[in-house]
């Protein structure tokens, strides 16, 4: 197995203030990676950073993927490398479609059909009523959210980022989501790295690794069940205790 | 420093007798050549109608001439004619007046559906030509049609006027829907002049569409709401560039109980065009509806848009509402579009052609469809 994505001592800064530091995660191809962490710590500024975004300047380090230094690389060139993102808040866009943007992530022209399989997963997704409408204008939460993993399963990105997929979420939709991941994953040999708060999406998909992202630096790597057994035991509480119980001895 | 001519053109018998590049041009403000989807074709050439025609499956159904003809043949027309608009309103109205041209006299008999649009074209083949015309559309009790107008000039002329006025008489239970499309050139001053009356139960809805450049447009049709449960509804797609000033608003009055209104338009300035954008309701009265909108984008730095919405309520109870939005696209929007793939250019074509939607105009999907080819020449052209 060959690494996919590596982030090699990773620095953020947004508007000059540090929001992570010496970040340090390599993922393997066909492997799901998962971060935990409490709000604010610093889990989306990571995810937007590998994306590419304007605004979160990389202070130090570099993000290795398919063992090619993209840390300059524009949010489309990255995208069209094959790593895709699935927001938290996706924006809306008046004027432009689901159907436009299904399209556009399916690598199609606006005059092309979509494919049977694509077309059967958006069935899936139960979003058929949605495809004329204005992308996530108006959408509930759950279509939000239903409508942003699909656009990145026509993408068929080698690297997926989800940032918190289960939030929000309705407990059906959810489960269909991490299942269509957890499929897309194994049958493509796909890699995924995902950002859960309470990791109830790991009911429906399974992960190799984890970490816990606290206070701007990843602090502890361990099996995702072991993991989520103690947040779910103590919570983030928990994290805080022990990284001061370590940093004292 | 425009001349007005009086020699007439002398009639053709189809619309393929019309030289290459003026059918071409035409064509891009949807007239068909071959009149393949339309009920009935109209062309005014200069200060000619060359052209008036139903076609045989719709006779019997409208009628469409040369207003001058009609005025000829019909003496109540004269209870239309001017009556609408005012002749004294300005100079361009007066213009109009004293050097009448002619135009389009169109018709749809009591009850009948016309299914299929007619089509108008008002040409300006000339040099530093003034074209002025007067339309005037009765759709009569319960009849229904769709028009499509293009106004259009030839590309290698240069300075040229178009003064058009339209007077609309939609008649009880009638619906007519009215398409204009504008093609002009960086030197052309345009000065439409229009107005409806919209009578009990009966719906008059006008779209109007430009997006090449022009020199200087100034247009303010108003739609006058007498009947009962009557509905006016215009909606504008503007798109200015280079120095082009628009200057386009709608009014709707609404006086008949139950009455419903909507104004939308959606604006494009880039370079350095200006456009205001203006719309009025006005009503007193409380059992109607009615709502304005206007979105505003900006291209470049140097443009400007001046959204001037505006309602008058005289009265309790009266609902009427607005909204307007101007500013630059979104930079959260072109980048969520590139994490899918898309070059910032790619993005912003696709916002700006969704910016343009037709799906304001409510057409029928042919017509919407030809529109939607032109907002994305647009968008392409970016």
């Amino acid at each position: 197995m060959h690494n996919i994505l590596e982030i090699k001592n990773l620095s953020v800064e947004i508007n000059k203030k540090r929001i992570l530091n010496n970040i340090n995660i390599t993922i393997g191809q066909g492997q799901s990676y998962v971060m935990f962490g409490p709000n604010g710590s610093g889990k989306t500024t990571l995810l937007m950073a590998l994306m590419g975004m304007p605004g979160y300047l990389v202070k130090k380090g570099r993000i290795i993927f398919e063992n090619k230094d993209i840390t300059k690389k524009a949010v489309d060139e990255r995208a069209r490398l094959g790593i895709g993102i699935g927001f938290q808040l996706p924006q809306e866009i008046r004027g432009v479609k689901l159907l436009d943007i299904l399209k556009i992530s399916a690598g199609k022209k606006p005059n092309q059909e979509l494919g049977s399989d694509e077309k059967r997963l958006i069935k899936k997704f139960m979003l058929t009523e949605m495809l004329e409408r204005d992308v996530n204008l108006d959408f509930s939460g759950g279509e939000k959210k239903r409508a942003e993993v699909l656009q990145l399963l026509f993408m068929k990105p080698k690297v997926m980022l989800l940032d918190e997929p289960d939030s929000g979420v309705d407990l059906e939709s959810l489960k269909m989501i991490g299942e269509e991941i957890q499929r897309y994953v194994e049958k493509n040999n796909a890699s995924a790295l995902v950002i859960t708060h309470q990791g109830h999406i790991l009911e429906h998909m399974r992960a190799e690794k984890a970490c816990v992202l606290l206070k701007n630096t990843i602090y502890c790597y361990n099996e995702p069940q072991k993991i989520l057994e103690s947040i779910r035991k103590k919570g983030y509480v928990g994290c805080l205790r022990c990284m001061k119980r370590r940093r004292q001895e | 420093m425009f001349k007005v001519h009086e020699k007439k053109k002398t009639g053709i018998k189809s619309l393929k007798e019309l030289p290459g590049d003026i059918a071409r041009t035409a064509e891009a403000t949807g007239i068909e050549e071959t009149e393949r989807h339309r009920s009935g074709s109209f062309f005014q050439l200069d200060e000619s109608a060359v052209f008036a025609k139903v076609i045989s499956r719709f006779k019997g159904q409208m009628e469409i001439m040369d207003t001058k003809d009609a005025l000829e043949k019909y003496d109540w027309l004269y209870d239309y004619y001017w009556k609408l608009v005012d002749r004294d309103k300005d100079k361009y109205t007066k213009k109009a007046d004293e050097e009448f041209m002619g135009g389009y006299f169109l018709r749809i008999l009591k009850g009948k559906k016309i299914t299929v649009p007619i089509q108008s074209c008002m040409y300006i083949s000339k040099q530093r030509f003034r074209q002025n015309v007067h339309n005037i559309i009765i759709a009569e009790p319960r009849s229904e049609v769709q028009i499509i107008t293009g106004c259009t000039i030839s590309e290698d002329i240069g300075a040229a006027e178009h003064i058009g006025i339209s007077e609309f008489y939609v008649k009880k239970g009638a619906n007519l829907t009215f398409t204009m499309i504008h093609n002009w050139n960086r030197e052309t001053k345009v000065r439409p002049r229009s107005a409806a009356l919209v009578e009990d139960n009966a719906s008059f809805i006008s779209n109007y569409v430009i997006l090449k450049p022009v020199k200087d447009l100034q247009m303010y049709p108003v739609a006058t709401c007498v009947g009962k449960n009557s509905v006016a509804r215009f909606s504008n797609l503007l798109h200015a560039e280079k120095k082009s000033i628009m200057d386009v608003g709608s009014k709707v009055e609404l006086l008949g109980d139950g009455s419903r209104a909507e104004v939308i338009s959606r604006a494009i300035a880039k370079d350095n065009s200006k456009i205001i954008a203006r719309g009025l309701l006005q009503s007193k009265n409380p059992t109607v509806k009615a709502h304005l909108e206007c979105r505003g984008l900006l291209l470049g730095d140097k443009s400007a848009i001046h959204a001037i919405p505006e309602l008058i309520a005289t009265g309790e109870g009266v609902d009427m509402s607005h909204e307007a939005a101007v500013g630059k696209i979104a930079e959260k929007e072109i980048l969520y579009l590139m994490s899918r793939g898309l070059t910032r250019d790619e993005a912003t074509a696709l916002i700006i052609r969704g910016f343009l939607d037709t799906r304001i105009l409510h057409l029928p999907s042919a017509l919407d469809n030809m529109i939607k080819g032109l907002t994305e020449r647009v968008a392409e052209g970016l």
